[in-house]
C-alpha cells in the first residue's frame, strides 16, 4: 500500500481522483441536487473509496443498502454482498476490517439490535467500520416506524457515535467520519445514526461534491495494532484473547485495554471539532430558555424557536452532534446562562436528557421534554406548548405553518 | 508475506526474542514440502500450548500448522473455546472475535484480502469446534457454503462444549449422559459432513487425527480446493479426554477406537469433480516438480 499523501492527484480504477479530504470538503465546488437520504447515502459512499459493503434488507434502510449495491455493479466498490442476518453481516464485517477493509455497512432498529454483541468487539479490536444507523423503534409490537432506542444502546459500545439532522450532515460526516475514525489515535468504528424515514425517505437539497473526486484510500498499516493479512509478521499478543483464565495479569490487561478504548473515543474530540467545526452549534447562547436536541428534533426545535420569537419569548438552541465523544464542556459552557433547558426526543426513554442531566451542575433545570415515541412526528406546537406550560405561560392552539 | 519481511537486523538480532530469531533461522515459512515430519527440526508455528496434558486437539493443531502450504500468507480464524487458548501462540495471524461467528467473519476476511492483493494467494482457514461451527454458528457456517466462500473450514469434533465443562453439543453421540443432557442426549449426531456436501462444498472428511500423514494430506487437499474452487470443510475427532473420562495417555487408544470401520469416525471422504480434477493437476506438477528437482540434484 503507497502511502496515503502519494496517491493524491492519481486517479482510481473508475477515473475519479483521489483528492486530500480537506479540500475535498471545504474548497471542491459543491453542486444543488435534490436528494433522498438514502440517495445522499449512495453518494457519499460513491466518494468515499470502500473496499467493501455489506447488505442487509431491514426496513428503512434497505434503500440506501441497495442503492450502495448499485454502485459495486458500476465498479465503485471492491466487494459487496448480502449476508444472511445482522449479527453475521456486521462479523463480515469484521473480517473485512480485520483484513485491511475501508468497510460501510447500514442497519437500522431491530437489526441493530440483533447485531449489537459485534459492536464492542468491533471498537475492542480498533476496526474502523462506518455503520450508518437509520433508527426505527426496537420493541414489539412489530413497528417500521422512526424511534431513536437503538442509539441509547449504542453509546456504551466503544464506538464513536455521531447524530446526524438532515441529509446534508449525512452527506459531509459520512466522508468525515472515515478521517476521524481511521486516525491512528482514534481507530474506531463509528455509528453514523440519523432519524428513519424523517431523513432517509424524505427529499432535501443537497449540496454534492464532484462525482470525480474521491477520499483518499484507507491504509490499514497506520493502525495501531496489526492488520490481519500476513504482511506483518505475527506476534504472540495481537488481537486475541488476554488468556481469560483467572489470574490478576489477564484481568489488569483486560481492564487497561478497556480504558485504552474509552480513551480513544476521547482522543476522537480533537479530529470530530477540526471536521465537524465544533461538537455541537450554539444559537442565542445567552437565552434563559434553551433546547437541546439532536437529529431531526433540531429542526424541528430551530421551528419552535421561530414560533416563541413571534410570541416575544427567546430561546436558545444547542445541536449536539457527536454523542460519543459526549461534548461535556462544550454543552456545559453553552447552558450556563439556562435557566430551563428542554430536551425534545424522539423516543420513549429520554436518554439525551438523562446525559444531559449527568453532566451539568442544577439539573433540575433540565426539563426531559416533550418526548414523542412509536415513529410518530413532532410538531413544533408541542415543543412551544411543553415551554410555556413549564414555564406557566399563556398557550396557544395555533397550528402555524398549516394554512390556519 | 514475504519471509524477508522477518529477517532481524543484524544489529538487532541478539537482543531480539528467541521466537523471532528461530523463526527466521528455521522457520518453516517458504518450504514447499513442509509437512508433519518437519516437527521437531524445523521451527514450528506452534511450540506450547495452554491445553490439558495429552489433549488430542493440541496433536491436531500441531499437525495442521505444520501441514498448511502457504503459511506466510494464511490467516485463521478461530472461535470461542478451547482452541482461542491455543492462538496466541501460534505463528500465523490468527482472529478470535465472538462466538460461532468464525465463517462470518472469514468470509469478510478472504473478501478483503481478494480485495486488496488480488494478485497473490492469501488463504483463510477457520478453525473452530464443534459448539461454535454447528449449534450457534450453524447458520453462518452454512451460508458461507451457499455463498461459495473460497475458504476451508475445520471442525474440531469432540462431541461436547468442552472448555466450559462438557455440555451436551450438536455433534454429542445419542443417548451420552452429559451436562445439560441428564437423561442422555435425545436426538442423533448431526450429520454435518452430509451436510457440508449438499450444502455446496468440494471436499469434505471426517476423521480423526490419529495419524499426522492423513491429516496432512486432508489439510493440503482442503486448503488448495479452496484457493482454487469453493468451500472445504473438515471435521476431525479431537476427544476432550477429560470430559469423556480418559487419562492423558488415552486419547490417541480413543481415536484408534473411533475411526473403526463400524465406527462414527470412520475415514470419510467426498471429492467433487471440479476438486478431483483440480488434484490430479497438482498431483501431476508436483510430479514433475519432484522430478526436475532430482533431474537437477543429480547433475550437481
Amino acid at each position: 500500500m503507497a502511502d496515503i499523501h502519494s496517491v493524491i492527484g492519481t486517479k482510481n480504477k473508475k477515473g475519479q481522483t483521489y483528492t486530500d479530504t480537506w479540500k475535498l470538503m471545504n474548497e471542491a465546488p459543491r453542486t444543488p441536487s435534490f436528494y433522498t437520504g438514502s440517495e445522499v447515502i449512495k453518494e457519499a459512499v460513491r466518494r468515499a473509496s470502500c473496499d467493501v459493503m455489506i447488505a442487509y434488507p431491514i426496513t428503512p434502510q434497505s434503500e440506501a443498502a441497495a442503492l450502495i449495491g448499485e454502485l459495486f455493479a458500476e465498479g465503485y466498490i471492491g466487494d459487496y454482498f448480502r449476508g444472511e442476518s445482522e449479527f453475521a453481516v456486521m462479523s463480515q464485517c469484521a473480517g473485512a476490517a480485520f483484513g485491511g477493509a475501508r468497510v460501510f455497512t447500514t442497519t437500522a432498529g431491530p437489526g441493530t439490535m440483533r447485531a449489537m454483541e459485534n459492536f464492542p468487539m468491533w471498537s475492542g479490536a480498533r476496526l474502523p467500520i462506518q455503520m450508518i444507523v437509520t433508527c426505527r423503534g426496537i420493541n414489539s409490537p412489530l413497528s417500521i416506524q422512526p424511534d431513536t432506542l437503538e442509539i441509547a444502546y449504542l453509546l456504551n459500545t466503544g464506538m464513536l457515535v455521531w447524530h446526524a439532522e438532515t441529509a446534508q450532515d449525512f452527506f459531509d460526516w459520512i466522508l468525515k467520519g472515515y478521517m476521524v475514525s481511521e486516525e491512528p489515535d482514534v481507530h474506531l468504528p463509528l455509528a453514523l445514526c440519523c432519524d428513519g424515514f424523517f431523513v432517509t425517505h424524505t427529499k432535501d437539497v443537497v449540496n454534492l461534491t464532484p462525482a470525480d473526486m474521491c477520499l483518499p484510500p484507507y491504509d490499514p498499516y497506520r493502525s495501531p495494532v496489526p492488520c490481519m493479512d500476513m504482511e506483518c509478521p505475527p506476534v504472540r499478543m495481537m488481537r486475541d484473547p488476554f488468556v481469560m483464565k483467572s489470574n490478576y495479569i489477564s484481568y489488569a490487561t483486560h481492564a487497561s485495554w478497556q480504558q485504552e478504548v474509552w480513551a480513544a473515543v476521547e482522543r476522537s474530540r480533537k479530529h470530530s471539532i477540526k471536521w465537524l467545526n465544533g461538537l455541537i452549534d450554539v444559537e442565542n447562547a445567552d437565552a434563559e430558555i434553551m433546547l437541546l436536541a439532536s437529529g431531526t428534533a433540531v429542526s424541528q426545535s430551530r421551528e419552535a424557536i421561530r414560533l416563541l420569537e413571534d410570541e416575544g419569548v427567546r430561546c436558545g438552541l444547542v445541536k449536539v452532534k457527536t454523542l460519543r465523544p459526549w461534548p461535556e464542556e462544550e454543552i456545559r459552557e453553552a447552558t450556563k446562562n439556562a435557566k430551563h433547558i428542554f430536551v425534545p426526543e424522539f423516543n420513549v426513554t429520554g436518554w439525551l436528557a438523562k446525559e444531559l442531566k449527568a453532566t451539568i451542575p442544577n439539573h433540575e433545570r433540565v426539563h426531559a421534554g416533550p418526548r414523542v415515541a412509536g415513529g410518530m412526528t413532532m410538531p413544533p406546537e408541542i415543543i412551544v406548548n411543553e415551554i410555556k406550560t413549564t414555564l406557566g405561560l399563556k398557550k396557544s392552539f395555533v397550528m402555524a405553518g398549516r394554512g390556519s | 508475506m514475504s519471509k524477508e519481511k522477518i529477517k532481524i537486523s543484524e544489529a538487532l538480532y541478539d537482543i531480539m526474542p528467541s521466537d523471532y530469531q528461530d523463526l527466521v533461522k528455521s522457520a518453516t515459512y517458504g518450504k514447499e514440502d513442509r509437512g508433519w515430519k518437519d516437527i521437531g527440526n524445523n521451527k514450528e508455528l506452534i511450540e506450547q500450548h495452554s491445553l490439558c496434558a495429552g489433549c488430542p486437539e493440541s496433536m491436531a493443531f500441531r499437525y495442521i500448522l505444520a501441514s498448511l502450504p502457504n503459511p506466510e500468507d494464511t490467516v485463521m480464524v478461530g472461535s470461542t473455546g478451547c482452541t482461542s487458548l491455543v492462538f496466541p501462540m501460534v505463528a500465523v495471524h490468527n482472529i478470535h472475535s465472538l462466538f460461532g461467528n468464525q465463517n462470518a467473519i472469514a468470509s469478510g476476511l478472504k473478501r478483503a484480502l481478494s480485495v486488496r492483493f488480488p494478485d497473490r494467494t492469501k488463504d483463510v482457514v477457520v478453525l473452530a469446534g464443534d459448539g461454535a461451527t454447528v449449534d450457534i454458528g450453524l447458520d453462518m457456517t452454512l451460508q458461507a457454503w451457499f455463498r461459495q466462500e473460497k475458504f476451508t473450514t475445520i471442525c474440531f469434533d469432540n462431541e461436547l462444549y468442552a472448555n466450559t465443562g462438557g455440555q451436551e453439543s450438536g455433534l454429542m453421540q445419542k443417548g451420552f449422559v452429559a451436562k445439560m443432557a441428564p437423561v442422555g442426549k435425545l436426538f442423533d449426531k448431526v450429520r454435518l459432513p452430509e451436510i457440508a456436501r449438499e450444502s455446496g462444498c468440494h471436499y469434505v472428511v471426517n476423521c480423526t487425527v490419529s495419524k499426522p500423514s492423513l491429516v496432512e494430506k486432508v489439510i493440503r487437499n482442503a486448503v488448495h480446493i479452496a484457493r482454487e474452487i469453493g468451500p472445504t470443510y473438515l471435521q476431525l475427532y479431537t476427544p476432550c479426554i477429560l470430559e469423556i473420562g480418559k487419562n492423558s495417555m488415552e486419547g490417541l487408544q480413543e481415536m484408534r477406537d473411533s475411526e473403526k470401520p463400524t465406527e462414527r469416525f470412520a475415514y470419510k471422504e467426498y471429492v467433487s469433480e471440479p476438486a478431483k480434477q483440480l488434484l490430479a493437476e497438482l498431483a501431476a506438477k508436483d510430479k514433475e516438480r519432484k522430478a526436475a528437482a532430482k533431474q537437477l540434484a543429480g547433475k550437481a
